[in-house]
């Protein structure tokens, strides 16, 4: 192993680690979910505001993101820097339209009275997806900084550390994600 | 412009004004000394900007102390207060600022000096300990330090403007909600937490992936010290609760600012699901402090009785059994909550279950010292102080986890006198014993010995006359946070006599301050050698205090008490030396701890934009960060030999 396939090796354990803690975060606001999601307060409940069609697309948007997250680090494994950066400018669109989906989501709700203050339920709601809505955000950010990185630095081990670091993050989004769609919308709704 | 802050929020009672001025003078004198010495350029070169996990580590001490004494100040306040207000006296402090007060005690004591005094131990013992030169990622040290200072600062900064939380340590809802709790308090509680649990929680990470990728050649995992044996099992909390504590301060701060109900009392809002939460935090939290003394007390007893470890593989067991029981046992903090017999039942029995790997521990330091020729030095009395002060904790803590008896306990000053036992008897004394027994290693030179026992003892008698009466009390009823006492209730009598203790373990806390500003004008005098006291692990290989780069060659590791078995073999090392690569300081470090508590502030008083820039200069300066190729520097191997030749000579004049 060289010194840089050595730190890229140091990095990814610690981001995994990170991302254990990250799950942990995410258990905290599930199981806040689970106890009240059904608190109402004779309000809208999960059935009558949800729509799964809605949520598919949206499931489906960033699984694709993830996929073509893992073209690029295929690419850049094999050193095509064009192909690395056509993959990540598709996953930075995917990413976009996912956040933009569900920011409408959120201002439909907000529209017919649904916010947050109106129950604990929707409080919960809002802040589980909500909290997943950020991260999704700020890995955008990270991934643009690292489009613009490549771009000027081309596919080294430097960069492809970066990579990784960001495909790990992005991959454990989408797993989030798939929890969040069973959970809150394909429970809610059936 | 500035939110809710007006200049009414300077404006306090007397004795708040007093530790206002304290606060700001003392700040101030600070800032002027270092101006006065001209060390602001040294301050920011060697400690502000270090990335060296030995400079962070003393960093942490020195903000460990900083904030036991403002704790203890607190505490001296509520002891005064309990003794003098009896009849027809209401002593000095109206009700309110005695809830701020005991609400920043427990704050301060658990946040901002067991925590970084524990991570100051490990920043300073683990990478020696396992033969590395740094932790994994030095820039993140650096940031998980200043995120703490950053808390300790928004906690003292409530001196100053607003107040402090009046809600108890952990804040529960519906009190710290916005109805009842409508001052800037229990913001300046939330954001402090908040922000310094990031930190914890980066250094969880740091010091997990340290243990794991950064161990010395031939160093298995079971060849690994216990001490760092403990610091993994409490890292590995850290990562799996602290998200927990960061959940739960975000909720109620959700409720808080956006009008959310989680906890509120309408709407749905459940508050109790706020106590099952930090709670679940919170007990792990609690062997996050007592793992590492645990783990420095087994380094401790094998070296003064000059024997090696009793059961190294059950002490590991032990130490990941409590890792994974401490998740189980959170209920037992809230029995009267009326989740139910059997679920109080789980809870009871699993608490019980906790103390047996807790006792296997005690077994295996006591069978250690069995036939051990053991030296009576400060660090061992620490231990025996511990062993009997903690057992009796451990007693009444299982007294508490039956839950018939627990329901008449609840609330009382048993369970504050018990919870005591542990954290000052049981973590304090750990980590006393480890300054004691490192201090050696970690400065270059030694302390008085005889002052250190002094501070031992009064220590020691402090504590038992100070919670004795406490759990006798408890028994005959008296609930804690009380700020007067009736005097037909017959309390008083015991009242003063825990004030009295109080005041002997200021008198240790003094004979402690002595003993270092004695030791700092006398160490030129008192150099320290390599291995004072014939340990038996790594970090005694090296010099005393260890050079920047810890280790010349990486240590090989063949055994356990890897010091040991290269003691025994009179190992010739060669003089034959490579440039080292060492991290270059950042000033990013604490800048981004500053951006934070820009966000911090921000938020507290509502001042929108400050928390805006803040926050956008946060992610700003991490882009930066991590697009900075060249950060680490090569130290010359010149300078190396240098510094090795000076250290042969060293330790030939000692011999």
């Amino acid at each position: 192993m060289t010194d840089q396939e050595h730190t890229n090796d140091i990095k990814l354990f610690g981001m995994w680690v990170y991302l254990m803690s990250d799950c942990v975060l995410f258990a905290g606001l599930f199981a806040v979910y689970a106890v009240l999601g059904s608190a109402s307060f004779g309000g809208p409940t999960a059935r009558e505001l949800f729509s799964l069609p809605y949520a598919l697309v949206e499931t489906l948007v960033l699984l694709t993101s993830s996929f073509t997250c893992g073209l690029a680090v295929v690419a850049a494994r094999h050193g095509k820097k064009n192909r690395t950066l056509l993959a990540l400018g598709a996953t930075l669109i995917l990413g976009t339209l996912f956040v933009l989906m569900e920011v409408s989501e959120f201002s439909q709700l907000v529209e017919n009275g649904n916010s947050w203050h109106r129950s604990a339920f929707l409080s919960s709601f809002f802040t589980l997806v909500g909290t997943h809505g950020l991260h999704v955000t700020l890995g955008l950010i990270w991934l643009l900084t690292l489009i613009i990185t490549l771009l000027y630095r081309g596919v080294t081990p430097w960069t492809y550390g970066k990579l990784q670091l960001f495909s790990l993050f992005w991959h454990f989004l989408d797993i989030v994600w798939v929890c969040i769609f069973t959970f809150v919308y394909l429970f809610g709704v059936l | 412009m500035f939110g809710i802050l007006t200049f009414s929020a300077f404006v306090h009672g007397p004795v708040e004004t007093g530790g206002q001025l304290m606060v700001v003078l003392g700040t101030l004198a600070v800032i002027l000394l270092l101006f006065y010495f001209k060390k602001w350029k040294w301050l920011w070169c060697e400690y502000l900007t270090s990335l060296d996990a030995k400079k962070i580590g003393v960093m942490y001490l020195a903000l460990a102390v900083l904030m036991m004494l403002r704790g203890f100040i607190d505490a001296m306040m509520m002891r005064t207060q309990q003794a003098v207000a009896v009849g027809q006296g209401s002593g000095f402090l109206p009700p309110d600022h005695f809830a701020q007060i005991f609400t920043a005690h427990g704050v301060i004591m658990i946040f901002f000096v067991a925590m970084p005094f524990m991570f100051g131990l490990l920043n300073l013992i683990v990478p020696l300990q396992i033969g590395a030169r740094d932790v994994a990622f030095p820039f993140l040290n650096s940031v998980s330090f200043w995120l703490t200072v950053t808390g300790a600062l928004l906690v003292n900064l409530s001196l100053v403007a607003g107040s402090f939380a009046s809600t108890g340590w952990l804040a529960y809802p519906p009190l710290s909600e916005l109805a009842y709790s409508p001052g800037v308090g229990v913001d300046y509680y939330i954001w402090a937490l908040q922000i310094a649990g990031v930190g914890t929680l980066l250094a969880g990470v740091n010091f997990i992936a340290t243990i794991v990728k950064l161990r010395a050649p031939g160093m298995t995992l079971s060849l690994m010290p216990i001490f760092v044996w403990t610091a993994l099992g409490s890292m590995l909390l850290v990562i799996f609760a602290f998200p927990l504590l960061t959940v739960s301060l975000a909720l109620l701060s959700l409720d808080r600012v956006l009008g959310m109900h989680f906890f509120t009392t309408d709407l749905g809002g459940n508050a109790m699901l706020y106590v099952n939460l930090i709670w679940a935090w919170g007990h792990p939290e609690v062997y996050i402090l007592v793992l590492p003394a645990f783990g420095i007390f087994s380094e401790i007893v094998p070296v003064f009785s000059q024997k090696k470890l009793f059961g190294y593989t059950s002490m590991v067991v032990a130490t990941m059994l409590i890792v994974i029981l401490s998740f189980l046992v959170w209920a037992h903090h809230f029995f009267t909550m009326g989740a139910g017999a059997n679920v109080n039942a789980f809870f009871g029995i699993m608490t019980m279950v906790i103390s047996i790997p807790t006792g296997v521990k005690i077994f295996n330091w006591l069978f250690t010292m069995f036939r051990g020729r053991i030296k009576f030095m400060s660090p061992m009395l620490w231990f025996m102080g511990f062993l009997v002060t903690f057992t009796i904790g451990g007693m009444t803590g299982v007294l508490l986890s039956i839950p018939g008896a627990d329901f008449q306990f609840h609330n009382s000053l048993f369970l504050v006198a018990h919870f005591h036992n542990m954290i000052i008897g049981g973590v304090l004394f750990g980590y006393f014993a480890g300054v004691a027994y490192w201090f050696p290693k970690l400065f270059g030179f030694t302390l008085s010995e005889r002052l250190g026992k002094c501070a031992f003892w009064c220590w020691l008698v402090g504590f038992c006359v100070a919670f004795i009466p406490l759990y006798i009390l408890g028994f005959m009823g008296a609930t804690r946070r009380l700020d007067y006492i009736d005097p037909a209730s017959g309390w008083h009598t015991l009242f003063v006599v825990a004030f009295i203790g109080a005041c002997i373990i200021l008198l240790g806390i003094f004979f402690q301050l002595l003993q270092l500003a004695v030791g700092v004008l006398q160490r030129k005098q008192h150099k320290a050698p390599e291995d004072p006291w014939n340990a038996r692990t790594l970090e005694w290989a090296t010099t005393s205090p260890p050079a920047v780069y810890n280790f010349a060659h990486l240590p090989e590791v063949n055994g356990r008490d890897a010091f040991w078995e290269m003691k025994q073999l009179h190992n010739a090392h060669t003089t034959i030396y490579t440039d080292i690569e060492m991290p270059l300081n950042s000033s990013l470090g604490c800048s981004i701890a500053f951006f934070a508590f820009c966000i911090g502030f921000g938020m507290i008083w509502h001042i929108w934009w400050l928390a805006g820039l803040g926050l956008f200069s946060t992610i700003a300066a991490s882009i930066v960060r991590a697009h900075i190729k060249e950060t680490s520097y090569l130290f010359p191997a010149t300078e190396v030999a240098r510094i090795e030749a000076a250290r042969v000579h060293h330790t030939q004049t000692h011999l």
